[in-house]
């Protein structure tokens, strides 16, 4: 178990090694000299010589990816250019505000797209069935703007239920008053295709024959859907929620963006909209080493629910 | 005296081949047929207004500001405004009143319409300006399906090219290839788009195409590179070895026309995700630039029109959108199921 941990960080080096070449490619490289916009309108010569000193510019490439480098492992990206704000307390402090959202999001949606999927693909062909696919694929189809947009515009301005938009202190009055209408957004527009997938997931367990024996015995409907399909339709279900949940921390930006939430989502976005670089790269490299954790968490959750899965 | 066996008869003509049979198995599809016909009708708009036939002067503000759409009637507030104002007796106070009168005048020829002249309903009202929201729909469809399209070419293209260059070739083609798959996928999809469009600066319709093209090249590499390691060890494939076709004859001659369904299934699923990833690029304003109008452009300002009770330019934009992509996803379905009965 612990070689396999091992073998498997390792492994993630070559990959990590690419994000960062990637990144430093794309800005050092295609992004172009960021020291005219620093500098703003009026820039002069020397004003630009000396960002570009203070930002390593005038340095040999590979001294500059070597700072990117021992930028990523210390973490210190230094100051956002916008804001002055430390990179990394930038990052800490977003974090809690993005998870009050998202922690509850992924488990509402998690449990009711396995409840859901297990009702519906055990009456597969019905016309309850049909009617729910075609719901799913309607409901996919509008772009989940319109989803903010009317049900901020319904639930919240019109009919005064929720708060339009805020953020406050305190954790519990964050989660119960400002985060959930951007929860129940999140699983009206995420559960069409989660049940979709699950679906799918469950319907290929359906057909197998231990299926067919444990009916043979005599087992409960009941007991065969939650006891017998569940955990064998568990390891692809873990797969998606598991990978899915550091693309969802950038993924519900646009959540953040239209309820004011201070997460890390609005973050990047207010970043792209102000070329603030320094904090683009520190989101784009920790998410992706976070993809890569959390990939292989997955893998090893599935020994918990296989037992016939051995990790090597 | 014998009788010669005819070696050919005309009785088994030749048996049909893979896109026949996929067309034969659509043609009995009735939801496929309906979205087909609803998808082309949305490119044939696409076409018309691409060329100037349609929607060419949707720039026009043929209508007061706030137009409501026919079927509500026109706004009582509006329409006091849009009424003709009280003729003013000429040149009874104003010294300018002449001026005036030949100003309007040769407004008037030149074909501008006034205040009073502009229409107070449209079939589905107007935007803040003025414009027929109809046509501004039609032009902004235009805009975000020929981005999806073409985004989703260039992505499958790359996606193509990558698979069957790792998948033929194995060993450190393959590695080298397979390692910028895990680099790519390891960067969710959303933040690789807004750090490019952070990097690129610039705003404009070529630069969305290229940042979703880049990005989105991932998923038909995997599906590709695995139908291109299936493919070359098949018996056609040595065939064409034995009489001496390059590798790149064999990559592109020979297997691709046999793996093209995957590219072709892969390219309408992509076609759906990139025009809602443009139209949530232009909603931010990382997306087309300002002049051009896109759904997303239009969400942008339906957003604000909402508060103020007009509700017409989030509707028509909404709906158009998930009209084409209900139609376009069902298609995608029903494509990749005729294509790949083994699936089903």
């Amino acid at each position: 178990m612990f070689a396999y941990i091992l073998r498997r960080l390792w492994q993630m080096l070559p990959t990590m090694a690419g994000v960062v070449v990637l990144v430093f490619l794309l800005f050092n490289w295609v992004g172009g000299d960021p020291s005219y916009l620093l500098a703003g309108k009026m820039a002069d010569a020397r004003a630009i010589a000396n960002i570009r000193a203070q930002l390593g510019l005038d340095q040999p490439w590979t001294v500059q990816l070597w700072i990117f480098v021992k930028q990523i492992l210390s973490f210190d990206f230094g100051n956002a250019w916008s804001t002055g704000e430390p990179v990394s307390h930038i990052i800490t402090s977003r974090l809690g505000p993005s998870l009050t959202v998202l922690v509850p999001l992924t488990v509402l949606e998690t449990v009711c797209g396995i409840a859901l999927a297990l009702a519906i693909a055990f009456i597969r062909g019905s016309l309850t069935d049909r009617l729910v696919m075609v719901a799913c694929t309607v409901g996919m189809s509008i772009s989940i703007l319109v989803y903010i947009i009317v049900f901020q515009y319904g639930l919240a301005y019109k009919l005064g239920l929720f708060p339009v938009q805020g953020w406050g202190e305190s954790f519990s009055e964050n989660l119960l008053r400002y985060a959930a209408l951007p929860i129940l957004i999140g699983l009206a527009v995420s559960i069409a295709p989660t049940l979709r997938l699950f679906r799918s997931f469950v319907l290929d367990e359906a057909n197998q024959d231990y299926v067919r024996t444990a009916r043979a015995k005599g087992l409960s409907e009941r007991r065969i859907v939650w006891v017998h399909v569940l955990r064998n339709a568990a390891i692809p279900i873990i797969t998606h929620v598991m990978a899915n949940l550091p693309a969802l921390l950038i993924g519900a930006f646009l959540l953040e963006r239209f309820f004011g939430i201070p997460g890390i989502g609005r973050e990047v976005i207010l970043a792209v909209e102000r070329s603030d670089f320094p904090v683009i790269k520190a989101v784009t490299v920790y998410v992706a080493a976070a993809t890569m954790v959390f990939n292989l968490l997955a893998d090893l959750m599935y020994q918990a629910v296989d037992p016939r899965v051995q990790l090597k | 005296m014998s009788a010669t066996i005819p070696l050919h008869t005309d009785v088994h003509s030749a048996s049909p081949g893979l896109w026949a049979l996929a067309w034969r198995r659509l043609r009995a599809d009735r939801v496929a047929m309906v979205s087909l016909a609803v998808v082309l009708l949305f490119l044939l708009s696409v076409l018309l207004s691409a060329t100037g036939l349609v929607a060419a002067d949707w720039e026009d503000e043929v209508a007061v500001n706030y137009a409501p759409p026919t079927f509500i009637g026109p706004d009582p507030a509006l329409a006091a405004l849009a009424r003709p104002p009280r003729p003013v007796p000429p040149n009874a106070f104003d010294p300018l009143a002449d001026e005036l009168a030949q100003l309007k005048a040769a407004l008037a020829r030149r074909g501008v319409a006034t205040q009073a002249a502009k229409a107070a309903t449209l079939p589905f009202g107007a935007d803040k300006w003025g414009h027929d929201i109809v046509k501004k729909t039609i032009k902004g469809g235009q805009t975000s399906i020929v981005v999806g399209l073409v985004a989703a070419l260039v992505a499958v293209a790359l996606g193509t090219l990558f698979g069957a260059l790792a998948g033929f070739h194995g060993g450190f083609v393959d590695d080298l290839f397979n390692w910028f798959y895990n680099v790519f996928t390891s960067i969710p999809s959303i933040l690789m788009i807004l750090t490019v469009a952070a990097v690129l600066q610039t705003k404009g319709v070529l630069n969305i195409v290229l940042i979703l093209g880049l990005t989105g090249w991932t998923g038909p590499f995997r599906l590709i590179r695995a139908e291109y390691i299936k493919h070359k060890a098949r018996e056609y494939v040595m065939a064409a070895d034995a009489i001496g076709a390059s590798s790149w004859r064999k990559m592109f001659v020979h297997i691709f026309p046999n793996v093209s369904h995957v590219a072709l299934v892969q390219m309408s699923i992509l076609v759906v995700g990139f025009i809602k990833a443009e139209v949530i690029l232009s909603f931010l304003g990382f997306g087309v630039p300002v002049g051009v109008v896109s759904w997303g452009s239009m969400l942008n300002e339906a957003q604000s029109e909402l508060i103020l009770g007009k509700w017409w330019q989030l509707a028509a934009a909404a709906s158009a959108m998930a009209l084409l992509v209900t139609a376009f996803s069902l298609f995608a379905d029903a494509l990749r199921d005729a294509l790949d009965p083994k699936l089903k």
